[in-house]
C-alpha cells in the first residue's frame, strides 16, 4: 500500500527523507511571502516496492517556479490581510476592479465577457468604467445565454485568449454546467495536453440579504468534483485582488467565488503590485486551541466569534482556506499538528460541501493528530428562504461557533 | 420521400453535365491520359443541383476545378473511406472500444470544405470527427492509435474516438456533448474577430444538434457581433434513431437561423461543398455568420452499437450509395473527363487500403500510454496537490 511522507518536520527518518531534504529549513526564507512563510507542498509517496517514483518527485515541491512570478513580492510578514505600509483605502470590488484592470493593461488578450459588465459597468460594479477605457470587444456584454457565453469564452481560451467570464450570480451559472464541466475542466486532458483553457469564471454567490432561494446559492459544492479546474474564494479587498490577478495569469481555469455581502469591505492596501497564491490559504489569527477553517463571508463570522472566545480564554488558530481546490493541506496540516482540534465553519449546504469534502481529506492524512472528531458547521440542508429569521437560521452565526469551540474543547 | 427525388435528379444531371462539358470543350476527348498531368487547367463543372438560399444570393452552380483538386478528392476520399471501414472492423474485433462513429458516406462534406480554407481557419465538430481530423492534416496513425488508445494517438489515448483535436492545423475536435461545441466555435470566431485574423471558424453539427439551444444563443451573439463563423449543419437526416422531421418542426435548418442567411447544398457533391464553403468564407469575413446546410448521408448507424437498420430500410440506404456517393461522383468526373483511367484509379484503391491496413499495423504494436499519463494533462504545470484513483487508496501522487 502506498504510503505518504511529509517531509517537512524532519521527524521522519526512513529512507525516503534523503529525498525530503529539498523542504528543509532553508526553503523557508526562499521568496519570502506574507504570512507564514514559504510552505511547500510536501508529499512524497513510497510504493509498496520502496522505490520512489523520480519522476513524481522531482516535482513533488511546492511549485514555486511556474508562479514564480506570481508570488507576492511583498517582504514584510506581518498579519494576514492588512497592509503595513501605507497604500490606499478601498472597497473589495473596488480591489477586484483594480486587480482587473492591471491585468488588462498588462496583457491584451485578457478580455472580459458578462451580462451587463460593459456598459452598465457590472451589476455589483465590479467592472465600472472598463469598458469606455478598453470598447466593446474586450468588455462585452453578452445577452442573457450563460450556456453559450461560457462556452464561447471556452473556445476562445482554446486559441490563446484570456477570458474572463462574469456570472451576474454564481448561481446562474448552473445553466453553464456542461461547459464548465465538460469543456472547461477536461479539454486539456481529452486533448493530450493541445489545448489550454485559461479561463477565469467569477461572480458572487452566497447567501445575502433575503434574495431568495435561488440566489442565495453556493456552488462550490456542486463544482469541487469537476477535474482540471482550481476554485478560489476571496474575502477581503486584499485577497480579491491578489486572487483576482493570480487567476487571470493562471494557465489552468479557475473559478472565483465572490460573496454578495462582502463587496462593501473596506481595507487598505499596498500599492505596489502583489499577486496572491491560488493554492496557498491564509492565516488569519494564530492559536494554539483548535484551529477553525473558514472561508468566504464566514470568516468575519468566526473573527467575531472568536473575540468572544478570546474573552472567554481560548485560543483560536483561524484560517482563511481562500483555495477550495485543491485544498492548502500543507498550512492546514501544520495547524492541525499544532491544536489537534478542527472546527470547520463553512456556508456550503452540510451534504457534499466544502466542509465535507475538507472534513474527509483531513481525517485522511492527519487522523493521528486529532484528539477530538472533527466539527464541521454548515449552512442547513434547505433552500434559503425569504423571511429574515429563517434565512438567518439556514447560515452558520457566531453564537453556535463559540458554543462549538467550548464543546471542542472541554 | 424526398430523397429518393433528389438522387433521381442528380443522377440524370450527373451524367449528363460531364458530357456536355466535355463535347462543349472539344479538344479535351481525346487527350493523351499523360497530358492529365496537366494540372493547372481548369475546369468547370456544374454542381448536381442549384443552391437553395434564403435571405442571400446563392453562389453559381459553375464550380472551377483542376484536374489535380479532382485527383486529390478522389484519393482523400477514398482514403477516408477505407480508413472508416477498416475502423469498422477493428470495432467488431473489440480494438476499438466504447462509442465509435463513423462518417462513410459523408466524405465529400470534409474534403470539399479543406479545399476551400486554409489550415489558419479552424474547424470544430461534434464526435463524428475522424475524417474531418484526416481532412485537416491527421495521419493515418494518430487516428488508428488514438482509436485504440494507444500513447502515439493524438490526444495521447485520452481522448479516444470523439476526442481527436489537432491544434497546429485549427482543427478544435471532437467533443463528446453534441451542440455544445458550437458557443466553443462562436468563441474560436470571437477570438479571430478579436485577434484581426481575416480566418473564419467553420462550426460543425448535425441535425439531432440542430435542435439544441445553446446553437442558436450561439447564433444570436455571433450575428449581434459580426463573428466570422460558418455554422455547417451536415444533415444526414438522422439524429441517432429519429429521423429529422420527427425531431424538428422545421427541417429547413438553413432557414433556421432567421435573421441569418443560409443556403442548402447538396453534401455528397464535393464540388459543390467547396463552392459553397469559399462563398461562406467571404460572406462571413465581411458580414458575420451564415448557415450552411449539408443535404448528405451516412452510411453506417449512428454508431457502431446502432446497427442502422431498424430506423430506416436497407433499401434506402444502398439507393443512395447507388445514386449519390460522393466517391462515385468523383470517379465519373475524371473519367468522363479523361483525367485517369479506371485502373489507375483501381490503384489508388488499392494503395490506399495498403496504407491504411499498415498504419493500422503498426498502430496495433504501438504501446499503451504510461500509467503516469493518467494524472497528466489534468492542471497545466501541475500543482503540488494530490490526487487520487477511485478507490483512494491505490495511487496517491503528486501532481506534476
Amino acid at each position: 500500500m502506498a504510503t505518504i511522507f511529509r517531509g517537512l518536520g524532519a521527524t521522519t527518518a526512513l529512507s525516503a527523507s534523503s529525498k525530503s531534504n529539498s523542504f528543509d529549513s532553508n526553503r523557508f526564507h526562499f521568496q519570502s511571502r506574507r504570512s507564514l512563510s514559504a510552505r511547500k507542498a510536501t508529499f512524497l509517496v513510497v510504493r509498496s516496492e520502496g522505490k520512489l517514483n523520480p519522476g513524481l518527485n522531482s516535482r513533488a515541491r511546492r511549485p514555486d517556479h511556474f508562479i514564480a512570478n506570481a508570488v507576492a513580492t511583498k517582504t514584510d510578514s506581518s498579519a494576514a490581510s492588512t497592509a503595513s505600509k501605507p497604500g490606499h483605502e478601498l472597497l473589495l470590488f473596488e480591489a477586484l476592479r483594480e486587480g482587473l484592470e492591471e491585468e488588462m493593461d498588462r496583457d491584451p488578450t485578457v478580455c472580459v465577457m458578462g451580462e451587463d459588465v460593459g456598459h452598465y459597468g457590472g451589476s455589483y460594479k465590479v467592472t465600472k468604467g472598463l469598458a469606455t477605457k478598453y470598447g466593446d470587444l474586450r468588455v462585452l456584454d453578452t445577452p442573457i445565454a450563460e450556456n453559450s457565453f461560457t462556452g464561447m469564452g471556452i473556445g476562445a481560451a482554446m486559441t490563446g485568449l484570456r477570458p474572463i467570464v462574469e456570472g451576474m450570480n454564481m448561481g446562474f451559472l448552473l445553466l453553464a454546467f456542461n461547459q464548465i464541466s465538460n469543456n472547461c475542466g477536461m479539454l486539456h486532458y481529452t486533448s493530450g495536453g493541445q489545448f489550454k483553457i485559461p479561463i477565469v469564471i467569477r461572480g458572487p454567490g452566497g447567501v445575502g440579504r433575503q434574495l431568495g432561494a435561488e440566489h442565495s446559492q453556493r456552488l462550490e459544492s456542486y463544482f469541487q468534483s469537476i477535474p482540471g479546474i482550481q476554485m478560489v474564494a476571496c474575502s477581503t479587498p486584499y485577497n480579491a485582488k491578489g486572487l483576482m490577478k493570480a487567476a487571470i495569469r493562471s494557465e489552468n481555469p479557475v473559478i472565483l467565488f465572490e460573496h454578495v455581502l462582502l463587496y462593501n469591505l473596506k481595507e487598505r492596501i499596498p500599492d505596489e503590485e502583489y499577486v496572491c497564491s491560488l493554492e496557498e490559504a491564509e492565516m488569519v489569527r494564530p492559536g494554539e486551541h483548535v484551529t477553525i477553517l473558514t472561508y468566504s463571508r464566514m470568516r468575519y463570522h468566526v473573527m467575531q466569534a472568536a473575540k468572544t472566545l478570546v474573552n472567554k480564554g481560548y485560543d483560536p488558530e483561524v484560517i482563511d482556506i481562500r483555495s477550495l481546490k485543491p485544498f492548502d493541506l500543507k498550512t492546514i496540516g501544520d495547524s492541525v499538528k499544532k491544536t489537534h482540534r478542527v472546527l470547520i465553519v463553512e456556508e456550503c449546504m452540510r451534504t457534499g460541501g466544502i466542509g465535507a469534502s475538507l472534513t474527509a481529506a483531513i481525517t485522511e492524512n492527519f487522523h493521528d493528530y486529532l484528539d477530538a472528531p472533527i466539527v464541521c458547521l454548515s449552512s442547513q440542508d434547505v433552500p434559503t428562504p425569504y423571511a429574515g429569521t429563517l434565512e438567518e437560521w439556514t447560515v452558520v452565526q457566531p453564537a453556535q461557533i463559540v458554543t462549538a469551540v467550548e464543546q471542542l474543547c472541554q | 420521400m424526398a430523397l429518393s427525388h433528389i438522387a433521381s435528379s442528380s443522377s440524370r444531371s450527373n451524367l449528363l453535365k460531364p458530357l456536355a462539358a466535355a463535347l462543349s470543350c472539344t479538344p479535351s476527348l481525346r487527350r493523351p491520359i499523360s497530358s492529365a498531368a496537366d494540372d493547372s487547367r481548369t475546369l468547370t463543372i456544374e454542381t448536381s443541383i442549384p443552391f437553395t438560399a434564403h435571405n442571400c444570393e446563392p453562389p453559381s452552380r459553375s464550380v472551377d476545378t483542376t484536374p489535380k483538386e479532382l485527383l486529390t478528392f478522389f484519393h482523400d476520399m477514398a482514403l477516408m473511406r477505407r480508413m472508416e471501414i477498416a475502423a469498422d472492423s477493428l470495432y467488431k474485433a473489440k480494438l476499438i472500444r466504447g462509442f465509435c462513429h463513423l462518417y462513410d458516406g459523408q466524405e465529400a462534406v470534409a474534403v470539399g470544405m479543406e479545399a476551400a480554407i486554409t489550415k489558419k481557419d479552424s474547424i470544430i465538430t461534434a464526435y463524428r470527427d475522424h475524417c474531418t481530423f484526416v481532412g485537416r492534416g491527421g495521419t493515418l496513425l494518430e487516428v488508428f492509435s488514438e482509436l485504440m488508445g494507444r500513447k502515439g494517438g493524438c490526444s495521447k489515448g485520452k481522448g479516444g474516438s470523439m476526442h481527436f483535436y489537432k491544434k497546429d492545423s485549427g482543427f478544435y475536435g471532437g467533443h463528446g456533448i453534441v451542440g455544445a461545441q458550437v458557443p466553443l466555435g462562436c468563441g474560436l470566431a470571437f477570438a479571430q474577430k478579436y485577434s484581426k485574423e481575416e480566418t473564419v471558424t467553420f462550426v460543425l453539427y448535425g441535425d439531432g444538434a440542430a435542435n439544441q439551444g445553446q446553437l442558436f444563443e450561439a447564433l444570436n451573439m455571433a450575428a449581434l457581433w459580426d463573428l466570422p463563423a460558418i455554422l455547417v449543419c451536415e444533415n444526414n437526416h438522422y439524429g441517432m434513431g429519429t429521423a429529422e422531421w420527427r425531431a424538428a418542426k422545421s427541417p429547413a435548418y438553413y432557414k433556421r437561423g432567421d435573421y441569418v442567411p443560409g443556403l442548402k447544398v447538396d453534401g455528397m457533391d464535393a464540388l459543390a461543398v467547396k463552392q459553397v464553403c469559399s462563398f461562406a468564407k467571404e460572406h462571413a469575413l465581411k458580414n458575420g455568420p451564415i448557415i450552411l446546410e449539408m443535404d448528405t448521408y451516412r452510411y453506417h448507424g449512428h454508431s457502431m452499437s446502432d446497427p442502422g437498420s431498424t430506423y430506416r430500410t436497407r433499401d434506402e440506404i444502398s439507393g443512395v450509395r447507388q445514386e449519390r456517393d460522393p466517391i462515385e461522383r468523383i470517379r465519373k468526373l475524371i473519367l468522363a473527363h479523361d483525367l485517369a483511367t479506371e485502373k489507375e484509379l483501381k490503384d489508388t484503391e488499392k494503395q490506399v487500403r495498403k496504407e491504411v491496413d499498415e498504419a493500422i499495423a503498426k498502430a496495433k504494436e504501438s504501446p499503451m500510454p504510461d500509467p503516469s499519463e493518467l494524472f497528466s494533462h489534468i492542471y497545466v504545470k501541475g500543482l503540488g496537490s494530490e490526487s487520487f484513483g477511485a478507490d483512494r487508496k491505490e495511487v496517491r501522487l503528486v501532481l506534476p
